[in-house]
């Protein structure tokens, strides 16, 4: 038995407590359990997507700052809408040299699949920051407002405007039909590959909206192809800096200003697999608040108007229970569920 | 002029001793990891980016990150070619159409012969689409825009009709195979409308059949398999092996430049558009068997079946580059990895990269340059040494092949399972040679019958099912007019030959 054992539980302890407290610093303990071996960091979606972009970014700032003595590798799963990743999870119980990275397909696979996993198949560590999303336009249109935009569509009657978005019964068909539940519009929804697609779709008039994700649409913005109408959050995004001559991100009202109640904000959080020790979860929790410390990351979430909640523990357990919640009832309603008939 | 100044100060930016270092360490690596099936250049871009972004912190070192990813790139371009000659074995999508001529000329002792025509033609088609980025990209980028779900479905079309048409094989073998390639092409998930098909309730087909294993399969086990049959030995073992190989296949070259033109635009096409370029390399060997005075003997092993489809896979993989700099659309898997870089260094793809990134921009574009050069030097000169491994005896490399294939199949996922794939796919693989039936139309089914699938669902939903929309605009329409003219082509030709026989008798 090792005589410091007891030691490093306490400290273990210490920083748990400090997480369930939501404690901003980084307690400065020796840690209690540390990778022995190479770090897998999963990612149920392909490369080169926002999780992606994220998951490499980490493990890039993780090898700069030399934050862990084991490697970090980044293994895409992206089969059957990152059900292939969550499986793979699911099926490591005990394992604490597997993390994974999720996207809203945490909740919306399983739901629209009947792949068996839950959310409580695996070990909460920490959110990361949530991705907004924002409602655009190809910048030639007239529309000035989600307004003007919603009630164009009315008047091209059901079906006529297409709704550009990524993947199939995932955040972007989900914020959709919440729009057209407010509405009472009715859009053609079209479904591509990944949100960069979308965003050029938009822009060669072949789609008459999407609710890209800013990252994905920003170039596109900033090069005056694109008009942001709202962004789908309750507060604006606190990003200040111009990025065209004459908006920032803060500029875009959220819709609830302009009349259109509808919220969604989506997960970048991480998770590990089932049945892993406090030590470990709080190993993790360590790591992940010391990247989110360097200017890197800082310079990351700017690039993608990123809302920088970040959450830990059984805060972060709660979060994403009532996430759940809110998702059975968006897809229910939108008759998105397995084997529902629409 | 203003590009040439631009491109000037690029190479000025590009040419420092270390980008210069870095260029053949990627190119090195990545004609490795091109070498190996089942390590693509997407996942060997993917592994080494993380190591790129402390480079990217410091000043100018964006550049030297891009230049030595893109390196990677060229490298694995150069090393798809090389398996797919010597073994059957295409390590990337592109490389398939490679082995038709490639693989013939290898069991004729030519292996030296194809792999120089398939190395200099890769060069020739990356020139030419470097040459196009360079002074076309904003006419070039405007014209992605005009592509949408209808105008993909009309190229991959456009492929598939091509081959059908094309193909010297009687045109119903042809359907046959490409209607099971598609139905494999539909194992996993419905990108459309999100729900699993096809997998019979297990876990193990949510990923469904991946390119890789398939061809490993089909074509490395089952080559292994027929070779074990007729007796064990590589047919191409009497291989001259020396230097002059690489100047007299030079000087037969210059003949086949009505080719190199043709395919180098079909690849530049299909780069930009983006379609990739595994339809590039499949189309510029069809057009190529078609149009060409030696189109009989195409598929026996002529070079000029190894000039067209790696001219146009190289122009495409190139041009790929393009969308991806100026529109943020990866036109390749590893493009798509790259685009991932950017981001992550803190560079925005979109329209304004080449203003507000001019050193950037220029740079990378003056590495695609030298970065070609330094792999045709790596490449040709290794000629001699990859054409020697045919002189290693068959009892000994056929255990060493079979193994690699595992280690591909296994690496693509993660997954035992497609090992047992891959042992499935070879006995398809034999069987469907014994039968003397293609097995490319089915491989270019599982890689693009996803994709095609997707476009046409797309445009249905935007057209409410209507089926005009694929003759809805001069661009949509000049596609699919000239798809369903390659298809009947054959067809069209035998009547107006037995019409003309029936007129000369009368």
């Amino acid at each position: 038995m090792n005589p410091f054992t007891s030691v490093s539980r306490f400290g273990t302890l210490i920083s748990a407590g400090a997480a369930l407290l939501g404690a901003v610093t980084v307690p400065a303990l020796a840690q209690g359990w540390q990778p022995t071996k190479t770090v897998e960091f999963i990612v149920p979606a392909g490369t080169g997507g926002g999780a992606d972009q994220m998951a490499r970014a980490i493990q890039g700032i993780v090898a700069k700052y030399n934050l862990m003595k084991q490697p970090m590798v980044v293994i895409n799963k992206r089969g059957g809408s990152g059900a292939e990743g969550f499986l793979d999870v699911k099926s490591s119980k005990g394992d604490p040299h597997k993390i994974i990275i999720t996207l809203s397909n945490l909740f919306t696979t399983p739901l629209a699949t009947g792949v068996p996993f839950n959310w409580r198949d695996l070990t909460p560590v920490k959110m990361l920051a949530l991705d907004e999303f924002v409602l655009w336009v190809n910048a030639d249109t007239p529309y000035k407002s989600a307004k003007d935009y919603i009630a164009a569509v009315k008047k091209a009657g059901p079906g006529k405007m297409n709704m550009g978005g990524t993947g199939s019964k995932q955040e972007d068909q989900i914020i959709t039909a919440a729009i057209e539940k407010r509405t009472g519009v009715k859009f053609t929804y079209i479904p591509f590959k990944g949100g960069g697609t979308v965003a050029v779709q938009l822009v060669g008039k072949h789609v008459n909206s999407s609710v890209n994700n800013p990252i994905e649409a920003v170039a596109h913005w900033r090069g005056g192809k694109l008009r942001p109408l709202c962004v789908f959050d309750t507060q604006r995004i606190p990003y200040k800096e111009k990025m065209t001559s004459t908006m920032s991100w803060h500029d875009i009202p959220t819709c609830k200003e302009t009349g259109l109640d509808v919220n969604y904000l989506m997960l970048r959080g991480i998770f590990m697999a089932g049945g892993v020790t406090p030590d470990q979860v709080s190993y993790y929790i360590n790591l992940l608040r010391k990247v989110r410390e360097t200017s890197e990351w800082k310079a990351l979430m700017a690039k993608g108007a990123f809302n920088q909640t970040s959450m830990e523990g059984q805060e972060y357990a709660d979060w994403v229970a009532k996430a759940e919640a809110e998702h059975i009832a968006l897809m229910k309603a939108a008759g998105f569920m397995a084997g529902q008939k629409k | 002029m203003e590009a040439l100044n631009s491109l000037l100060q690029g190479f000025s930016v590009a040419l420092s001793f270390t980008n210069i270092a870095l260029m053949f360490a990627g190119v090195i690596l990545g004609v490795i990891i091109g070498v190996l099936p089942g390590l693509g250049g997407a996942n060997g871009v993917a592994i080494l980016l993380p190591l790129t972004f402390s480079m990217a912190q410091t000043p100018g070192g964006q550049t030297s990150a891009i230049i030595l990813l893109s390196c990677i790139y060229w490298g694995a371009l150069f090393g798809g070619a090389i398996t797919s000659i010597l073994f059957n074995i295409p390590g990337e999508p592109w490389s398939v159409a490679t082995t038709f001529d490639g693989y013939p000329l290898a069991q004729k002792g030519r292996a030296g012969t194809a792999l120089t025509a398939a190395f200099t033609s890769s060069f020739v088609g990356a020139a030419v689409g470097v040459i196009v980025i360079t002074f076309l990209s904003p006419i070039v980028a405007e014209f992605a825009l005009e592509f949408g779900p209808p105008e993909f479905f009309g190229v991959y079309l456009l492929t598939f009709c091509a081959f059908v048409g094309m193909s010297k094989e009687a045109p119903f073998k042809t359907i046959v195979a490409m209607m099971l390639g598609f139905a494999l092409a539909a194992v996993g998930t419905d990108t459309v409308t999100g729900t699993l098909r096809l997998t019979f309730g297990t876990a193990t087909l949510l990923t469904g059949f991946d390119f890789l294993v398939a061809v490993i399969g089909l074509f490395g086990i089952g080559e292994i398999l027929l070779t074990l049959e007729e007796g064990l030995e590589f047919k191409g073992a009497s291989a001259r092996i020396n230097v002059k190989v690489v100047f007299e296949t030079w000087r037969e070259l210059p003949r086949y430049w009505i080719t190199s033109l043709r395919s180098a635009t079909i690849g530049c096409f299909m780069g930009i558009v983006p379609g990739g370029a595994t339809p590039a390399s499949f189309m510029s060997y069809g057009t190529a068997m078609r149009f060409s005075k030696d189109g009989e003997k195409f598929g026996s092993g002529v070079v000029e079946g190894v000039v067209a489809p790696e001219t146009a896979a190289h122009a495409a993989g190139t041009s790929a580059l393009l969308p991806m700099l100026t529109l943020g659309v990866p036109g390749s898997p590893t493009a798509a990895v790259l685009l991932g870089g950017l981001l992550i260094w803190g560079l925005e793809p979109g329209p304004l990269l080449f203003v507000e990134q001019k050193n950037f921009v220029w740079g990378l574009i003056a590495s695609m340059y030298l970065g070609n050069v330094a792999g045709l030097i790596v490449v040709l000169t290794c000629v001699p040494l990859f054409a020697a491994i045919l002189r290693i005896p068959f009892s000994v490399i056929a255990p060493i092949i079979i193994v690699i294939c595992a280690i591909g199949s296994y690496t693509v996922h993660n997954a035992t399972f497609d090992i047992y794939m891959m042992v499935v796919f070879g006995i398809i693989g034999y069987l469907f040679k014994k039968v003397r039936y293609p097995l490319a139309p089915l491989v270019l089914a599982v890689v693009l019958g996803d994709r095609a699938e997707a476009s046409f669902r797309q445009a249905m939903l935007m057209s409410h099912g209507d089926m005009s929309i694929f003759f809805s605009n001069k661009l949509v329409g000049g596609l699919t007019s000239l798809a369903l003219i390659l298809l009947f082509w054959p067809m069209a030709s035998g009547a107006v030959a037995l019409l003309r026989n029936r007129l000369r008798r009368e």
